[in-house]
């Protein structure tokens, strides 16, 4: 028997990336919230620098939701579905900012309005065959004060590269415009991170360290970052990755207008007789229990965005919420960030204590930066590399067919090379197919007995033949810093379950395509907004975590302007 | 900007345990304390010395099991000239401990590996495995790893029977001795690893660079203030109620007000 709550303002279901920032606007606008989160609130004391904890055991401190609802994949409709061992997120207060890399990148302007620069620049003909892509209905100009906020909001470290159109070649220069420096300096680098950076300057690339939300120095109160080497896949035990649990939700619980629900697991969204939202319904420790609200911002990740829609049927949205046009699911891709390119060394990087989000980047063959006049594909990658390395990582390492897997030889090879390889990370530009899609699986079901995702999506052409350029850009790299060996990964294959996922309640002026408007709230439900890369329409080269911030902040922004017509 | 209280020059030169201290904060020091002792226990076990000549109770292999698993990982990862290997480094105590606990799902196809590893080694040998020549303990298990042997009786094929091994093999080598494995460093050592470090200064990876940076040799739970509780090898998490969220949010906030920031 489900036990009916009194009813409150603003329900946000997952206090992760996404609502995890919009829960403080509201909140300061003096809006009662409830956040909704499946996980339990973690601290420092939970994030030991532990390899087997953190890498190989997945977070078995942090309560396993999402890793008993992982979605299935396969590459298209006629193929089978196979499932990982585990999901990409977690859950818990801040969600998976608590391990995440926190690279903080804004788009680039072009990730907005690929589809009116590339007829404008290249012709239509160069839209890629079967792609759904739209310009957004938003622009970064527009998104620019939203980027900014947060940024300062959560603290991001980093070295601007256009600061009021004023070009710093120790930054991004292909960055667009922004109205102030970074609030904090960058990380900083290595011995071998700078003689990357050496390297590709040779080349006439323009390196510099990218953008983390990560303290450089103390702000807000807490500590700078200690290099410790355990950051990737872990949480911090000094609270320098500014993950949401330490920055925007505590300051919105300190304005007492947000209460958090941990261990709640949202079931259903709610729909009064006249099609609107009425609240939510979640399971708390087996009891079942029902939270009217004014209005729901759904801000549970790309799957499970998805997935809660397409659960939650009633009479008025008989094929799941706010899916009545039939785009909920449509217009996904995991982000390309797989064919990476691993080298050797001949000598150590001293790579050991360092993290993901402390490296070099390349963006002078990302996105829209270089002319495409003369190739086969628009977009491009961001090439990054960085100083990460753990011991069961390193042993796990690329022999480069020197050696067998084990035995005398491999240990010999491993005790020269474990400190000499590197595998870059390249983010491509990658855009929505109509035959890329999410919908549920007919046959896995979570433990509830609800049907998981099920993925089924590929790489297709034009994003190949941007891994295939990207790889020979990073070789040439890594060939010019004295690498030895060089091997690539497969160019494409069937999109895996991300941690950069989007699409499937895509952002967009048009109903007939797209699930929310240019606000993130839904068009056939006013009083719902999504938020998450669920709503981003392209993926850009770069980390999606600070764009979902922004749109997020916007989304709440919007929802307290515009209170009485969205609630009426 | 004034510096961290905590991590002060002088306390990072004191102490590589400085930030036990930031993290748990007054309150919090018999909680750490606590924390040390029990994150000892393996470590002082590691201690007493890898090799046949110590036996322990096992907690999910049988003795013959046990042994063969030990002959295993001792192949995958020998002792040769260039340092101790998988067996030294306790892999298989690591595996045995797991099994009781975070790898239960596995036992099974253990089991099932090591009754057909044995099956076929006495078919094509006319031995166990454990009473093979190395080298032709290296001939069967390059056998198990194509999935050659796979119709003797493996969970799924033999292949996958020895990349879970190796897989498990290298965690309990070059994994936190927390765990039972990589007794002595031996890992670590294997690989040039510098060891677990609270915190890494500018002049710490100029060290490193130079070749000049002392391995530390710690546990992450040899530093005071990770809850134990989160890396237990037992069990994955089943409930609230295996682990403590006390005082999670105080734990924030008063984190806060050993820093000083802008």
């Amino acid at each position: 028997m489900a036990t009916s709550l009194p009813g409150t303002d603003v329900v946000v279901v997952g206090l992760g990336a996404a609502g995890g920032v919009a829960v403080l606007p509201l909140a300061q606008a003096g809006l009662d919230v409830i956040g909704l989160e499946a996980g339990d609130a973690l601290t420092r004391r939970d994030f030991a620098p532990d390899e087997i904890r953190n890498n190989v055991r997945d977070w078995p401190m942090a309560v396993q939701k999402a890793n008993q609802e992982i979605p299935t994949a396969r590459p298209n409709a006629q193929s089978p579905t196979t499932r990982m061992a585990s999901h990409p997120m977690m859950n818990g207060v801040g969600g998976t900012t608590l391990h995440y890399w926190a690279q903080s990148w804004r788009l680039n302007p072009w990730d907005f309005s690929v589809v009116s620069d590339t007829k404008k620049r290249y012709g239509a003909s160069r839209i890629p065959a079967g792609s759904t892509v739209e310009d957004w209905p938003v622009g970064y100009d527009e998104l620019e004060s939203y980027y900014d906020k947060v940024e300062w909001e959560i603290g991001v470290s980093g070295q601007a590269g256009n600061v009021k159109e004023k070009k710093d070649p120790r930054g991004n220069i292909f960055e667009a415009t922004r109205q102030r420096e970074y609030p904090m300096p960058p990380l900083r680098w290595t011995g071998w991170l700078e003689k990357m950076a050496d390297a590709a300057k040779g080349l006439g690339w323009h390196p510099f360290p990218g953008p983390a939300a990560i303290n450089t120095r103390p702000y807000q109160n807490r500590s700078a970052c200690m290099y410790h080497g355990y950051c990737n896949r872990g949480g911090c035990h000094v609270d320098a990755k500014n993950s949401t649990a330490v920055t925007t939700i505590p300051r919105a619980e300190a304005t007492k207008r947000l209460k958090i629900v941990s261990r709640a697991t949202v079931t259903s969204i709610d729909v009064d007789n006249q099609g609107r939202v009425a609240g939510v319904t979640y399971l708390l420790d087996g009891q079942e229990y029902v939270q009217p609200a004014k209005a729901v911002l759904l801000a549970s990740y790309t799957y499970e965005n998805t997935r809660l829609l397409l659960l939650s049927k009633s009479r008025a949205f008989p094929n799941g919420l706010s899916n009545n046009h039939a785009q909920v699911g449509k217009h996904y891709s995991s982000h390309h960030t797989l064919a990476s390119v691993i080298a050797l060394f001949p000598y150590d990087l001293k790579a050991w204590y360092g993290l993901p989000a402390q490296g070099v980047a390349i963006d002078d063959f990302a996105d829209d930066n270089f002319d495409h006049g003369s190739l086969d594909f628009i977009g491009g990658g961001n090439l990054w590399v960085y100083s990460d390395r753990r011991p069961i990582a390193a042993a796990n390492m690329n022999t480069f067919g020197r050696v067998p897997g084990w035995g005398s030889a491999w240990k010999g090879f491993i005790k020269q090379n474990a400190d000499r390889w590197n595998t870059a990370y390249i983010q491509k530009s990658t855009l929505p197919y109509e035959t890329n899609y999410l919908d549920l699986d007919a046959e896995v079901k979570d433990p509830l007995g609800f049907p998981v995702i099920r993925i089924t999506a590929e790489y297709k052409t034009n994003e190949e033949r941007i891994a295939a350029f990207t790889q020979d850009k990073m070789e040439q790299w890594y060939r010019v810093a004295g690498a030895t060996e060089v091997v690539r990964a497969p160019l494409g294959g069937t999109m895996l379950p991300s941690t950069h996922a989007y699409g499937g309640t895509r952002m967009g002026d048009n109903p007939e395509t797209n699930v929310v408007n240019r606000f993130g709230f839904s068009h056939e439900v006013p009083n719902l907004g999504v938020l998450g890369a669920s709503v981003m329409g392209t993926s850009g080269a770069h980390n999606p975590t600070l764009t979902v911030q922004a749109l997020a902040w916007r989304t709440a922004d919007h929802l307290v302007k515009q209170w009485k017509a969205i609630t009426r | 900007m004034s510096e961290l209280r905590f991590f002060s020059r002088r306390d990072l030169l004191k102490t590589a345990g400085a930030v036990g201290a930031a993290v748990v904060t007054s309150s919090g020091t018999e909680i750490g304390a606590g924390v040390e002792a029990e994150a000892a226990q393996p470590s002082v076990r590691a201690s007493t010395g890898a090799g046949s000549s110590v036996r322990e109770a096992h907690e999910s292999l049988t003795a013959h099991e046990a042994d063969t698993l030990e002959a295993i990982v001792g192949r995958l990862i020998p002792s040769d000239a260039h340092g101790p290997g998988a067996r030294e480094a306790r892999a298989a105590r690591y595996i045995d401990r797991a099994l009781a606990g975070a790898l239960a799902g596995s036992v099974g196809a253990y089991r099932a590996g090591f009754a057909a590893l044995d099956r076929y080694c006495r078919t094509s040998k006319g031995r166990l495995f454990v009473e093979l020549s190395p080298p032709d303990q290296d001939a069967v298990l390059t056998d198990v790893e194509r999935g050659a042997t796979t119709g003797s009786g493996f969970i799924g094929s033999s292949s996958a029977f020895f990349n879970m091994v190796k897989a498990h093999t290298w965690q309990g080598t070059f994994g936190d001795p927390y765990y039972g494995g990589n007794a002595n460093f031996v890992g670590w050592s294997l690989l040039g690893y510098p060891g677990v470090r609270a915190m890494v200064s500018a002049a710490d990876q100029q060290l490193l660079e130079r070749n000049q940076l002392q391995p530390n040799r710690r546990s992450a739970y040899d530093f005071d203030g990770f809850n134990k509780a989160t890396a237990r090898a037992d069990e994955p998490h089943t409930g609230p109620d295996d682990r403590p969220h006390n005082d999670a949010s105080d734990t924030r906030r008063e984190g806060v007000a050993t820093t000083h920031g802008d």
